[in-house]
C-alpha cells in the first residue's frame, strides 16, 4: 500500500471523452435563447488622442439596436495589480482598438452596422510607440495621475514620468567585481511583442437578472479573480461579491491571454445596463490580436563579469519594457523579471533594473513564461559567448555557475532543492550521442544549449481550496476552481484524490468551476495550480480519509491507525479479511446492532496558502523578502540545420530536461514539453507583430502572423523528466507548464553562432536576418 | 429567406436560412451542432472543418444555402451508439489534444484522410492536418494517434 497507484501514472484525461465526442461545451457554445443580445465595441482609431465628443444618436436610431453605452456610463477604474484602466475610455484613448463605446443589439449583424454610425470626435496627440522614446524627459505623459493610482505595495511608480514600476534588485558590489573581473562582456538584446493565439478567441456573456444578480460566463483562466475585479469595479452600482457569479466552461487555450481581466469586464458592465437580458461579447480573431494582453516587448542591456576560470562574479541587467497603454497586469511581469534576471546561476554581485514603461501600444500582460523567455534570450546568449571567449565548454561554464540548493538568489533568499545539474548532464549526454551530418554541401549544422528557470509570480497570499464529496456508489465530486486550460490540471487533481482515497480517477468527477459552487482559487497562472491547488486537494482528500477512519473506528471499534484505503474499500493492516466498501457507508453511514446509523455523507475540505512567502523587502535593493515560493529549473539543447545561401533554418532535434519535482502524470508532462517547445520555436522563427509608426497592428490575422502548422515542427523532440522532489509540493510536484518554452530563443541564437559564427541579438530570428548577418561577415 | 434541407450526421434537418448565412453559424446557432468552432472566420485555422459530402471544408467559408440537399458530418456523428470512432479513442489514448478546441476540426481532417488512404505516411498525415492550427500540443501526439489508427486499418 506504500506503492503509488495513481500518481506518476499516465492516467487517461478526465476530460478526454467529453472533448473527443464533441460534447465539451465552451463559453460560446452555450445557448441563451431568443432573448440573447449581442454587443460590439466602437474602437479607438488613434494610438493616443483626446475624446472631444461621442455622438451615438444615429446608431441608436437603427432598428434592433437596444442601447449604446459610452465611458460616461462607467467612470470606474479596474485592474489586477494597479488600477490604471477604465472599463471604457473616458476623455482619452491610449491604444488603437481601445473600447470607446459599445453597441448592444438584437442581432450581431446589426450591432456591427451600428458601430459604424457612432461618431467619435478626437484630437490626436503624439503617440509613443517605442519605450525608449517614452523614457525621454520631454516625452508626453500617458498617465498624468499616476501618483494617485492604487497598486499593490510591491510596485514603485515614478510620478511625472511614463515609468509605471521600477523593480531594482541589488546585491553585493558590482563595480568592484567588474573592476576585478578578467573579462567583461556587454551587449544589448531586443525581444519584440508576441501574441498568445489561443484558437478560441475571448468571449464573455453577462446577465444581470431582475433580482440584481450578475452572472458572467467567460472563457477564463481566472474565475475568482474576475469575480473580485468585477465586484470591485462595479461596487459603485451597488454590486457586492455575493451578487457576482462567474461560470467558466472549457477554455480553448489560454497561455496567459485569459488570465486576469480584459474584455470580460465590458460584458459585465454592459449587462448591468440591459437588466434581464443575457448579452454576449465575442472577440473576432483580429481583436484577439490587438485588444487582449500581448507579451511585452523588451530592450535589454546586459553586462557580465567573469574570472578566467569561467566563474561569474557580477551581472548588471537593465530591462526596459514596452508595457503598453495599461499595465494593470503587465507591471507584474516586469516585477518578476526584476527579481530573477540572473537566471539559474549563483552570482554574488547583482544589479537589476527592470523598468515598466507606458507606451501607446495595446496593454502587455501575462504570457506563458511571464517575462523569463525575454530575459533568457540575452542571458543565455551571453553565457555561451563568454565561455567561447574564455575557451571553456559552454556547458561546463554553466555547471560551474549553476545555482544549488541553499545558494542565495538575487534578492537574498535561499534557492530551493532542484535537479539542475542532473538536467544538464542528461541533456549533455543525449546531445553527445547525436551526430547529424548536413543534408547538402551548402548546409551547416549548429548546436545550441541553454538553461532555464522560472518561479511562479504570485502575491504572497494567493490561496487555493478544495471541497470533496462522495456519492452513493462511492464515486466522488471534487470541487476546485483552477482551470483546465488544456494542461490536464483536472486529471492531475483527480489523481491526487485517487491516490489518497483509493478510488480510481474514472470514478472522480472534477470539472471547471462556477464561483458560486466551487471554493476559492486565485488564478490558473504562474504554473502554480498543480502545486497550490494540488496541495488543497491533497488536504481535502486527507480530511475525508480521516473522517472515514473516524466513523469506522467509532462504529466497528477498529483503531484508526490500523486502517487504510485501497480498491474503494477501507482495509485493515491487522485483519487481511476486512474490506468495507466505501459505497456501503459514505453517504448513509454505518448501521449499528440496534438498527441506528452513525456517520453520514463524507465531505472533505482543504486550503492551501504559502504562508512563508512575503514581498516585504527593501525597495531600493529588493533584499529581505521571500517573494518567490520556489523555482523550477531545466536544461535544453537543439540541433539546427542552416542553408548558408538562404539563411533558411530547420530544427532537427530538441532535447529538454525539466525538474518538475514529481511528474504526477508523465504523459501530460511530456505533452507540456513538446507543446511548449513548438510555441517557443514559433516566437523565434515564425511570429512577428508588425506595427505601423502610428501604433496600428498590421498583421492581426493568421495569414500574416504565422503560428506553426503540423509541417513546421522539429523532426524529433526528446522530453526528459527530472524528479528532485519539492518538499512542500503534492507528492513532491512543482509546476512546469510555462517553463518548457523558455530556453528556445537562446538555443537558436547559440546554434546559429556555432554554425555560422554570427551572433543574432534580436528576435525574431528570420532566415533573412541570418542571411544578412552571414553575408556581412563574409 | 429559404428553407433548406441538410443531412447532418445521418439525419435530415430542415432549416430556414438567409442568403448570406454561413454554414458554420447555421450549424451552431440554428441546428445546435456545436463541435465546429469559430477560430478565425476566414479559413486560416480549420477549427470549423466539417465533412461536406465526405470532403473536409471550412464551414466558415461555405454559405449555408450551398449545403441544401447535401450531406454534412461533424464529430458528433462519428460515434456509433455511444461508441467513439477508433480515431477518437486513439486521440484520448495519446493525449492528442489539450484545450480541445481544435480537435473537432483535426479529427474531421484525419477522418477524411484515413477513409481515402488506409496507410498514409507521416508526410501525408502532416499535409492532411496542415490546415488545422493547434496552439497546445505541438502536433506530435496528434500525428502519433493517426499513425496508430492507420496501423490497425
Amino acid at each position: 500500500m506504500d506503492k503509488l497507484r495513481y500518481i506518476g501514472k499516465p492516467e487517461i484525461r478526465v476530460d478526454g471523452r467529453e472533448k473527443m465526442s464533441g460534447a465539451a461545451i465552451y463559453a460560446d457554445d452555450i445557448d441563451f435563447g431568443p432573448d440573447l443580445l449581442f454587443a460590439e465595441i466602437v474602437e479607438s482609431e488613434y494610438a493616443h488622442a483626446i475624446i472631444n465628443s461621442i455622438d451615438t444618436s444615429e446608431a441608436e436610431k437603427l432598428p434592433e439596436v437596444v442601447k449604446v453605452i459610452t465611458g460616461k456610463d462607467f467612470p470606474f477604474k479596474f485592474g489586477l495589480y494597479m488600477k490604471d484602466r477604465f472599463i471604457f475610455a473616458q476623455d482619452r484613448v491610449r491604444f488603437i482598438g481601445e473600447q470607446v463605446a459599445v453597441v448592444v443589439a438584437r442581432c450581431p449583424k446589426v450591432a456591427k452596422r451600428a458601430v459604424k454610425l457612432v461618431k467619435v470626435n478626437y484630437t490626436p496627440l503624439p503617440a509613443l510607440t517605442n519605450q525608449m522614446d517614452a523614457l525621454k524627459e520631454d516625452a508626453p505623459l500617458l498617465h498624468e495621475g499616476l501618483e494617485n493610482y492604487n497598486h499593490v505595495p510591491w510596485f514603485f511608480p515614478k510620478p511625472k514620468t511614463n515609468v509605471a514600476h521600477w523593480r531594482k534588485t541589488i546585491k553585493g558590489d558590482i563595480e568592484t567585481a567588474f573592476a576585478d573581473a578578467d573579462y567583461v562582456l556587454e551587449d544589448s538584446y531586443e525581444v519584440p511583442r508576441y501574441s498568445h493565439c489561443p484558437i478560441e478567441p475571448h468571449v464573455a456573456i453577462g446577465k444581470y437578472d431582475l433580482s440584481g444578480r450578475l452572472t458572467i460566463w467567460a472563457s477564463s483562466q481566472s474565475p475568482h479573480t474576475q469575480r473580485h475585479v468585477f465586484a470591485e469595479a462595479l461596487a459603485p452600482l451597488g454590486i457586492t461579491h455575493k451578487d457576482v457569479r462567474v461560470i467558466a466552461p472549457h477554455v480553448g487555450g489560454g497561455f496567459g491571454a485569459k488570465a486576469g481581466v480584459t474584455m470580460e469586464i465590458v460584458a459585465a458592465a454592459i449587462a448591468m445596463k440591459v437588466p434581464g437580458h443575457p448579452v454576449k461579447l465575442l472577440w473576432s480573431r483580429e481583436k484577439e490580436f490587438y485588444n487582449t494582453y500581448q507579451r511585452l516587448g523588451v530592450k535589454t542591456k546586459l553586462k557580465m563579469g567573469v574570472k578566467k576560470d569561467g566563474k561569474i562574479t557580477a551581472i548588471k541587467h537593465e530591462l526596459y519594457w514596452d508595457a503598453g497603454a495599461y499595465v494593470e497586469y503587465g507591471a507584474n511581469v516586469v516585477n518578476a523579471v526584476g527579481l530573477s534576471a540572473i537566471g539559474p546561476y549563483n552570482i554574488p554581485n547583482v544589479w537589476i533594473d527592470s523598468v515598466c514603461i507606458y507606451t501607446n501600444l495595446p496593454p502587455g500582460g501575462a504570457y506563458r513564461g511571464f517575462g523569463y523567455s525575454e530575459f533568457l534570450f540575452g542571458l543565455e546568449s551571453h553565457i555561451t559567448r563568454i565561455a567561447l571567449h574564455l575557451g571553456i565548454d559552454p556547458i561546463e561554464m554553466r555547471k560551474m555557475n549553476a545555482i544549488r540548493e541553499g545558494d542565495l538568489t538575487a534578492y537574498g533568499a535561499h534557492m530551493n532543492r532542484n535537479g539542475l545539474l542532473e538536467a544538464i548532464e542528461k541533456v549533455e549526454k543525449e546531445m553527445k550521442s547525436e551526430d547529424f551530418k548536413p543534408s547538402s554541401p551548402n548546409k551547416v549544422i549548429g548546436k545550441g544549449f541553454s538553461l532555464f528557470w522560472k518561479a511562479p509570480a504570485m502575491p504572497p497570499n494567493a490561496a487555493s481550496s478544495c471541497f470533496l464529496k462522495f456519492n452513493e456508489d462511492g464515486s466522488m465530486n471534487l470541487l476546485v476552481s483552477g482551470m483546465d486550460i488544456g494542461q490536464g490540471y483536472l486529471t492531475v487533481m483527480a489523481q491526487i484524490a485517487a491516490e489518497i482515497l483509493g478510488v480510481p480517477t474514472s470514478k472522480i468527477r472534477v470539472e471547471n468551476p462556477d464561483t458560486d459552487r466551487n471554493p476559492y482559487e486565485w488564478q490558473t497562472v504562474a504554473s502554480h495550480v498543480t502545486w497550490g491547488s494540488g496541495n488543497a486537494v491533497l488536504k481535502a482528500a486527507i480530511d475525508a480519509r480521516e473522517k472515514i477512519f473516524a466513523v469506522v473506528e467509532r462504529t466497528l471499534f477498529m483503531s484508526k491507525e490500523s486502517l487504510y484505503l485501497e480498491d474503494e474499500c477501507v482495509k485493515c493492516k491487522n485483519d487481511p479479511s476486512f474490506a468495507l466498501p466505501l459505497k456501503n457507508f459514505v453517504i448513509n453511514g454505518i448501521m449499528m446492532e440496534d438498527g441506528t446509523f452513525k456517520g453520514g455523507p463524507i465531505l472533505g475540505s482543504g486550503v492551501f496558502l504559502p504562508e512563508f512567502s512575503s514581498t516585504k523587502a527593501d525597495p531600493d535593493t529588493s533584499q529581505g523578502g521571500h517573494p518567490n515560493v520556489h523555482y523550477t529549473v531545466g536544461a535544453a539543447c537543439l540541433f539546427l540545420e542552416i542553408d548558408k545561401e538562404t539563411g533558411k533554418m530547420k530544427v532537427l532535434k530538441v532535447v529538454e530536461a525539466i525538474d518538475c519535482g514529481k511528474a504526477l502524470n508523465p504523459d501530460l508532462v511530456n505533452g507540456q514539453i513538446i507543446g511548449g517547445i513548438v510555441q517557443g520555436l514559433a516566437t523565434v522563427l515564425y511570429e512577428d507583430m508588425r506595427y505601423s509608426d502610428k501604433g496600428k497592428l498590421l498583421n492581426a490575422n493568421f495569414t500574416d502572423y504565422k503560428i506553426p502548422t503540423s509541417k513546421d515542427i522539429p523532426d524529433n523532440i526528446v522530453p526528459i523528466i527530472v524528479e528532485v522532489a519539492q518538499p512542500d509540493g503534492p507528492f513532491g510536484a512543482r509546476g512546469m507548464g510555462e517553463h518548457t518554452m523558455l530556453p528556445i530563443a537562446p538555443m537558436i541564437g547559440n546554434a546559429i553562432y556555432e554554425a555560422l559564427g554570427v551572433r543574432i541579438t534580436s528576435m525574431p530570428i528570420t532566415a533573412e536576418k541570418v542571411f544578412m548577418a552571414y553575408s556581412e561577415k563574409k | 429567406m429559404k428553407k433548406i434541407n441538410i443531412k447532418i450526421n445521418g439525419e435530415n434537418r430542415l432549416v430556414v436560412v438567409e442568403p448570406n448565412d454561413v454554414l458554420l453559424d447555421v450549424l451552431r446557432d440554428k441546428l445546435g451542432v456545436k463541435s465546429p468552432k469559430a477560430g478565425c472566420e476566414r479559413g486560416d485555422c480549420g477549427a470549423c472543418a466539417v465533412l461536406f459530402n465526405g470532403k473536409s471544408v471550412r464551414s466558415c467559408l461555405v454559405f449555408a444555402i450551398e449545403a441544401d440537399g447535401q450531406e454534412i458530418e461533424t464529430i458528433e456523428g462519428l460515434s456509433v451508439n455511444g461508441k467513439l470512432s477508433d480515431l477518437q479513442e486513439k486521440f484520448i489514448e495519446h493525449n492528442s489534444f489539450q484545450c480541445g478546441y481544435c480537435a473537432p476540426g483535426i479529427i474531421i481532417s484525419a477522418t477524411e484522410l484515413l477513409r481515402s488512404k488506409q496507410h498514409p505516411n507521416i508526410d501525408e498525415i502532416k499535409e492532411a492536418i496542415a490546415g488545422n492550427l493547434c496552439r497546445c500540443t505541438g502536433y506530435t501526439s496528434i500525428i502519433n494517434a493517426i499513425v496508430d489508427v492507420s496501423k490497425k486499418q
